[in-house]
């Protein structure tokens, strides 16, 4: 039963965008059917979800299908359950949210082509999360990563947004290949392409690396680990926000989706990859903070934070994967259950810090932190809206980010414990580095909150900002009202992140502790209402205290400055100087300014930014090396048919003397 | 080994992280003495019968590393009228977390050498890889030339620290070896910062390339 | 009984004794200068008088200009809760509650900070800056240490690990912990703007960390500040001196004035620090964060090895 409620949902996400195809482009008629059905198709989906948590019970779906080896075989566990949720509830929330900052009638060129996408993609991403079949999933993944370019590419009249689009469609292709790769890999060790457990008996060790290695590649590149990530920072900045959240939030959960299923079937693990991914996890969190807080592009800097949090969940995967090395069951509870809710968690912080940053491009006109400010007094609920987001993504309590990094930490911690001396102590380094994580992670957000929201705002545009309608009002209180439901009642949650373990893990089903018991949760739900009601009362003090006393304003004192303006205020960029600089060695800041100037210098300009050095350093000249080995291919190219014709005419005689 | 020879081997190391980060010339030198005071200290800790042979050791290391040298480099740096490194080529944070990886790559290597039963559970090896790879990150990473002639005394230092496992077995002539070996080298490259001095009016070794051709 | 006793000196002492902890500070600096200072209970006169002055706020503030105050004491209070104080037991504890403690005084300084960008004006943005830059690197030598005590005392628990077992760890892995414990003397001046990192006296912005953020507050809300600054001294004196002095005597009536005995002799050690020491240059400043951050490192290294 809940196999059907979700492909009914599927069927009609993807189909949701095609009645506003048929209708008139200048109308909102078509944006509203268009919404109904997808809301339909993911309410019908979350439903189906629900209903396997209820009973428990998987009925697996089988269709034929012709393509040689592949079946249409689909069943839900817990695994993919955990996946679902963020898949249904971020589509239906964004295609909200996109009634009011997606207008056809703004937008008559694009608009029906990006909700055509969005229901495709979201159809694509809950049928590969239930796909049972190595062609099915590929089929899904596909769907999924060319409905991801057509939205990335919406706004494909600007030149900026179309480069974007060929990073991101040749990054996409290159871990499809490895994908492919990966999957024969599997057949040639399984027999069949069906998704299962190896066979440890039957396994070589040099398959079983060979599939880790190819897994990490296509879905890390998925995924945004560092140094794969090349495709997401100006992929998520030039799509507009609600795909933004979407591909955020649940696209490159996709890709750890697949790493921890792959990781499910491999029956040994040695500890080198579980140290391999938790290394590479510490690498992401720190440098994905350290490049997010030195960029002044609102949305490019969320697209780094990303990287960040993607660091922090494969940090969990990989502890969870030592812990199977060497049979340590607490380990594998608190390191893949903490990964499993920070799923959750980013998909609901990350999409609503995404959803708040469009109402302010929306209202603003412009993504530059540095042209936007004071905020707060004009877009009042958009604001607290976006510092919910902020509070939760640095991992504070009472909000849900905290319980995630807690749950990981308590694992961290616990590789000091009885553990083998040397080798695993080195596992709890990675404690000191997520706390590092952590706090990187509130300077960059106490940045944004206040360059963006608070002080004054420093252009005409921002000045003239106004609060937004409630269609992107509502999406957005809907994930302030989760983040605080998880950060104190996370006890609700533990039964499902059991299951997700469970279904990683089969031998700690029945055996094994339980997470509720390892976790002290309910003495966060208590302290996380003690922390919530105890602002209250000082809140309540205070104002009874100033209603009591004398309270007069005034203009900012600062030291006696007589008139502030706001272009004395501090900037985002100087705000992050000290650590920009401290980072600098892998950062590369790069610095646009005036030299030589004469006595009364005339107006002059500063420019400085933080480019991607993956990219610039090591992607792109690799291709532009590429391009010039392999300038001597152009000969056959030179776009005459008839020899395109005899290419085609040689290529069948080949083929017909092979045969 | 000795139960107190962990502290000051611990000391020892953190003087390393001292002459790294401190950026006032002065401030390494005095590092850089404490450092040789009490490696003319360990070798009372080492041997088991304090022989006349020993403490003449002990004496001479400690006039020698922890006054006469400082001495003739507290007076060189008088005569060159500078205080301060200038921006090294990795800054100084940059050298502080070099010499901790250093360090800690020291620490697991110790445990691959195969060393005898007394020495395995010691801090002797991983302290003199640790010092010698300070002395080998101021040799190469610093401008002025006084600080170069403090790498080199730190590496002296870790040799000598490393040496401390063979002095039952090493022969006296080769530790008095070691010593004049030191003075020498020293002495060496106090004339020549004169020499720079006098040639550019500044001791910052970067000058040294317009010399070519 | 006796646990609702215990909790009810440990909230008293913790609400009470922070202000004096900085009037002996003052007096400890006045006295090494050659003056008389002020009298030690001067902070709770000031809060008296602060509680009762009027407030200016400035045009350009929102709501948030007032809730930092709120929310920096309110997390400091809690924090206080948390830790174990004389008789290694403490109101709030279970596992994992150091990493509460730290994400709790994360959580005020985020409201802190942006208070202080609330303002608009340039001062208090280079203040909370800084602030924000040194954090950084003071909450990994923070939980370095806690590494430490957590391998050696074998629980999560802010309680057992700072707990009487640690007298016996003094005399097998002595290294360590004076690694430890120096690291947390120096993230102590650190997160409390203390000389060489910040000069709580000085008024001129170039210098100024924490002083700077709450330049345009006053009235009630500022004496919030104070507060929250004093119990926040209070905690990380607190965890120094139940890493310096673990051992429980047996009975309360010696363990409590023990425990105050060694909050004084930390105060003074502070006053001490800051009256023979300058102020780092700002660019110096994450180089000693770094080295705490090291000696920790090495405490653990030298654990695990």
């Amino acid at each position: 039963m809940s196999e059907s409620l979700v492909l009914l949902g599927i069927i009609i996400a993807a189909s949701s965008g095609v009645p506003g195809l048929l209708l008139r482009r200048t109308s909102m008629s078509g944006q509203w059917v268009t919404t109904f059905l997808a809301v339909l198709g993911a309410a019908l989906g979350l439903g189906g979800v629900v209903w396997f948590w209820a009973t428990g019970e998987s009925h697996p779906i089988v269709l034929q299908w012709s393509l040689p080896g592949a079946e249409f075989s689909v069943a839900i566990d817990g695994l993919s359950a955990i996946f679902l949720v963020p898949v249904f509830l971020i589509s239906l929330l964004g295609n909200i949210y996109g009634l009011g900052y997606w207008k056809q009638t703004e937008h008559p060129q694009n608009g029906r082509k990006l909700r055509l996408f969005y229901g495709t993609m979201t159809a694509g991403m809950a049928l590969l999360v239930i796909a049972q079949n190595s062609i099915l999933f590929l089929f899904g993944w596909e769907i999924m990563a060319l409905s991801a370019f057509f939205l990335v590419t919406t706004e494909d009249n600007e030149k900026e947004v179309r480069e974007t689009g060929w990073i991101y469609l040749v990054a996409t292709h290159v871990a499809t290949l490895c994908l492919f790769a990966l999957f024969a890999v599997l057949h040639a060790a399984n027999g069949s392409f069906t998704l299962g457990p190896l066979n440890p008996e039957t396994l070589r060790p040099g398959a079983a690396t060979a599939i880790f290695v190819l897994a990490l590649v296509g879905f890390g590149i998925k995924a945004g680990i560092m140094p794969l990530h090349v495709w997401l920072p100006s992929a998520h900045a030039m799509a507009p926000s609600h795909v933004s959240a979407m591909m955020s939030g649940v696209l490159i959960k996709m890709g750890i989706y697949g790493l921890v299923r792959i990781t499910s079937f491999l029956p040994h693990p040695p500890r080198e990859w579980g140290i391999l991914l938790l290394g590479l996890g510490v690498a992401s969190g720190v440098l994905g903070v350290a490049f997010a807080i030195g960029q002044h592009d609102l949305k490019r800097l969320l697209a780094y934070h990303s990287i960040e949090n993607i660091g922090i969940i494969v940090m969990g995967l990989g502890l969870a994967l030592i812990g199977r090395s060497l049979d340590r069951a607490d380990w594998i509870i608190l390191g893949l259950g903490g990964a499993l809710l920070h799923i959750w968690n980013h998909a609901l912080f990350k999409a609503l810090l995404f959803l708040s940053a469009g109402s302010v491009i929306h209202a603003a006109h412009t993504r530059e932190i540095d042209r936007l400010g004071g905020l707060a007094k004009v877009m009042p609920r958009t604001s607290l809206c976006f510092l919910v987001g902020a509070v939760a993504i640095c991992g504070l309590p009472p909000l849900n980010g905290f319980v995630s990094e807690f749950l990981i930490y308590l694992g961290l911690f616990g590789t000091l414990m009885n553990g083998e001396r040397r080798s695993f102590a080195g596992s709890s380094f990675a404690a000191p580095a997520l706390a590092l994580i952590g706090a990187l992670a509130v300077a960059c957000f106490v940045k944004v909150y206040g360059a963006v929201f608070l002080g004054t705002a420093r252009s005409e545009h921002a000045r003239h900002a106004h609060e937004s309608p409630p269609s992107m009002l509502g999406p957005m209180g809907v994930l302030v009202a989760c983040c605080f439901l998880i950060g104190l009642a996370p006890l609700l949650i533990a039964p499902i992140l059991q299951e997700g373990v469970s279904a990683w893990a089969p031998n700690l089903k029945d055996a094994g502790p339980r997470l509720a018991t390892l976790a002290p949760l309910e003495w966060i739900t208590s302290m996380g209402l003690l922390l919530n009601l105890a602002v209250l009362l000082g809140g309540v003090v205070l104002w009874m205290r100033l209603g009591r006393g004398v309270v007069e304003e005034g203009v900012t004192w600062g030291c006696g400055y007589v008139a502030p303006t706001p272009r004395m205020q501090y900037t985002s960029s100087s705000f992050a100087q000290m650590l920009v600089g401290m980072f600098g060695w892998v950062l590369r800041p790069r610095t646009h300014q005036p030299k030589d100037l004469p006595l009364f210098p005339p107006e002059t300009y500063f420019h400085s930014e933080v480019p991607d050095v993956v990219l610039d350093v090591v992607v792109l000249p690799t291709f532009r090396f590429g391009a010039w080995l392999f300038s001597w291919g152009r000969v056959f190219q030179h776009g005459n048919i008839q020899t395109y014709l005899l290419y085609i005419f040689l290529a069948l005689i080949a083929l017909l003397l092979w045969r | 080994m000795n139960q107190l020879l962990d502290p000051l081997l611990i000391v020892a190391l953190a003087l390393n992280f001292v002459t790294l980060g401190v950026s006032r010339i002065r401030g390494v030198i005095n590092a850089v003495a404490l450092q040789g005071i009490l490696l003319g200290i360990l070798p009372l800790f080492v041997h088991q019968d304090l022989g006349f042979r020993v403490i003449l050791l002990v004496g001479v290391t400690i006039g020698l590393k922890g006054f006469v040298i400082p001495r003739f480099l507290v007076h060189a740096l008088r005569e060159a009228t500078i205080q301060e490194e200038v921006k090294p080529l990795v800054n100084f944070m940059g050298s502080l977390l070099l010499g901790a990886v250093g360090t800690g790559l020291g620490i697991v290597f110790s445990y691959t050498l195969p060393l005898a039963e007394q020495h395995t559970n010691s801090l002797v090896v991983p302290a003199s890889l640790s010092t010698v790879w300070a002395g080998f990150l101021m040799l190469t990473t610093r401008k002025r030339a006084i600080m170069q002639v403090l790498g080199y005394l730190l590496l002296e230092n870790g040799i000598f620290m490393f040496g401390l496992l063979l002095l039952e077995a090493t022969p006296f002539l080769v530790e008095i070896g070691i010593l004049l070996d030191l003075f020498t080298g020293v002495f060496v490259m106090g004339i020549i910062i004169h020499h720079i001095n006098r040639e550019f009016g500044s001791t910052s070794t970067e000058h040294l390339t317009e010399l070519k051709g | 009984m006796e646990t609702i006793f215990h909790d009810a000196v440990h909230v008293l002492l913790a609400l009470g004794l922070p202000p004096l902890l900085l009037g002996l500070i003052a007096k400890t600096k006045a006295l090494f200068a050659g003056r008389v200072g002020p009298s030690v209970l001067q902070p709770y006169y000031d809060l008296i008088k602060l509680v009762q002055k009027g407030s200016v706020f400035s045009t350009t503030t929102t709501w948030v200009f007032r809730a930092g105050p709120v929310v920096a004491l309110v997390t400091a209070g809690i924090a206080v809760l948390l830790i174990p104080l004389a008789d290694a037991t403490a109101p709030l504890s279970f596992t994992g509650d150091f990493v509460l403690l730290a994400y709790l005084l994360g959580l005020g300084r985020f409201f802190t900070a942006s208070a202080a960008l609330d303002t608009g004006s340039p001062f208090e943005g280079m203040g909370a800056a800084r602030e924000v830059t040194f954090a950084c690197l003071a909450e990994p030598a923070f939980f370095l240490g806690m590494l430490v005590l957590a391998k050696l005392s074998g629980s999560l628990q802010l309680a057992d690990m700072l707990g009487s077992s640690l007298a016996s760890h003094w005399s097998a892995d002595g290294e360590s912990l004076v690694l430890v414990l120096l690291s947390w003397f120096i993230i102590l001046l650190a997160e409390n703007s203390r000389i060489p990192f910040d000069d709580p006296n000085t008024h001129l912005e170039l210098t100024m960390i924490h002083e700077v953020m709450v330049l345009d507050h006053s009235g009630p809300a500022y004496g919030m500040i104070l507060y929250g600054a004093a119990l926040k001294l209070f905690v990380f004196g607190a965890l120094v001196v139940r890493l310096a002095f673990p051992m429980t005597g047996g009975s309360p009536w010696l363990d409590w004035p023990i425990f105050v005995g060694g909050m004084l002799v930390v105060a003074v050690a502070i006053g001490v620090v800051e009256s023979i020491m300058a102020r780092l240059r700002l660019t110096h400043v994450p180089i000693l964060l770094v080295a705490a951050c090291l000696l920790s490192g090495f405490g653990i290294i030298l654990l695990v090895r």
